[in-house]
C-alpha cells in the first residue's frame, strides 16, 4: 500500500474549503457558482493573427490590498513583482517570487516572437478574486470586458492565482 | 474567474482559464480550461522554470483553436513533484489547528463587519 504522500489525486478544493470555513465557525457553506450552459465563441481568426489579453488575480505590488478592485497596467515593462497576499494560494507549498510562474507576459511576448501569437494586449488586468457572484456579474465582468474592447483585444487567456 | 470567462465568451471574445483549482471551475462551466495540477500559486509552472513555464502558456494558448466546443478541460503533462504530501496540506483542519482557526475565524468576522460598517463590501475567500 502506498503511503499518504505518494497518494495522487485532484484535490476537492470546495469540501476543503467548506470544511475550513466551518472550522473558522462559519455556519452557512460558500455556494460555488454552476451552470447547465456554457457560452463558447470560436475565434474570428487565428491565434497568430490575434491579440491576447492576461488577466490575473494579483494586484500590482504597490496596490492597497484592503481596496481590490479590479485595475488595469502596462504590459510593458513587465513588473518584477505583484501583490499576492490578498489571495488564498498555497503558502505552505509554493511562493509569487517569480512573476512568470503566474502572470504569463513573458511567455505571451515568446510567442509572439515565435509567430504563434499576434500580439500582446498592451495592458493586463488585475481582478483581484471576489467572494460575491452578484459583485463579479453586474461589475467586474462587464468592467473586464470594456478593457478588452477599450485594448481591441481578440483572445483573454484568464490566470488565477 | 469562471464568471468572468464566461460572460467574456457570452460576449465573443474568446477565453481559456488557466488554473489549477479543477473542481471549482468545473463545477462553474467554462469554455476552455488548461488545467495544471500544482500547488494553487503557480498556475503557470513551477518557479525558475522557465522550460515548463514556457510549454505551460503556449499549450493552454493552443486551446483557443484546438477546443472545438465549451467545457474542453486539458491536463498540463507535468508533475509538481514526486512527493505528493502537498495534496494533503492545502487547508487542511485538525487538532493542531482548530483552536488558532477558531480563532482567526472570530478575528475576520469583526474586520468584515467593520468593513462593512465603512462601506467596503468586498472581501476575500480563505486568506
Amino acid at each position: 500500500m502506498k503511503s499518504a504522500s505518494s497518494k495522487r489525486y485532484d484535490i476537492d478544493y470546495m469540501e476543503r474549503t467548506r470544511l475550513y470555513y466551518r472550522a473558522m465557525g462559519y455556519e452557512t457553506d460558500y455556494q460555488w457558482a454552476h451552470f447547465e450552459s456554457v457560452p463558447f465563441t470560436v475565434p474570428a481568426r487565428p491565434v497568430r493573427e490575434s491579440r491576447l489579453a492576461v488577466i490575473t488575480t494579483a494586484m500590482a505590488s504597490d496596490a492597497d490590498a484592503s481596496q481590490r478592485q479590479l485595475a488595469a497596467y502596462p504590459s510593458n515593462p513587465i513588473p518584477a513583482s505583484l501583490l499576492t497576499d490578498h489571495l488564498s494560494w498555497d503558502k505552505d507549498n509554493t511562493h509569487t517570487r517569480d512573476v512568470p510562474s503566474f502572470l504569463p507576459l513573458e511567455q505571451i511576448n515568446r510567442l509572439v516572437e515565435e509567430g504563434f501569437v499576434g500580439s500582446p494586449g498592451p495592458r493586463f488586468y488585475c481582478l483581484p478574486t471576489e467572494y460575491s457572484k452578484r459583485t463579479t456579474m453586474k461589475e467586474d465582468a462587464p468592467g473586464v470586458l470594456e478593457l478588452c474592447r477599450q485594448d481591441r483585444v481578440d483572445l483573454a487567456l484568464l490566470v488565477p492565482l | 474567474m469562471s464568471l468572468v470567462a464566461r460572460h467574456l465568451e457570452a460576449n465573443g471574445l474568446p477565453t481559456v482559464i488557466l488554473g489549477s483549482a479543477r473542481d471549482i471551475v468545473e463545477y462553474c462551466g467554462v469554455p476552455r480550461f488548461y488545467y495544471v495540477d500544482f500547488p494553487l500559486g503557480n498556475p503557470c509552472g513551477k518557479p525558475g522554470d522557465r522550460v515548463m513555464q514556457q510549454a505551460i502558456v503556449q499549450q493552454a494558448v493552443a486551446l483557443f483553436e484546438s477546443a472545438t466546443h465549451s467545457r474542453t478541460t486539458v491536463r498540463a503533462p507535468f508533475e509538481w513533484s514526486e512527493d505528493q504530501s502537498w495534496r494533503d496540506k492545502y487547508a487542511r483542519v485538525d487538532d493542531s489547528n482548530r483552536d488558532s482557526l477558531r480563532h482567526k475565524g472570530e478575528l475576520r468576522r469583526q474586520q468584515q463587519a467593520q468593513a462593512k460598517t465603512a462601506g467596503d463590501a468586498r472581501s476575500p475567500m480563505i486568506d
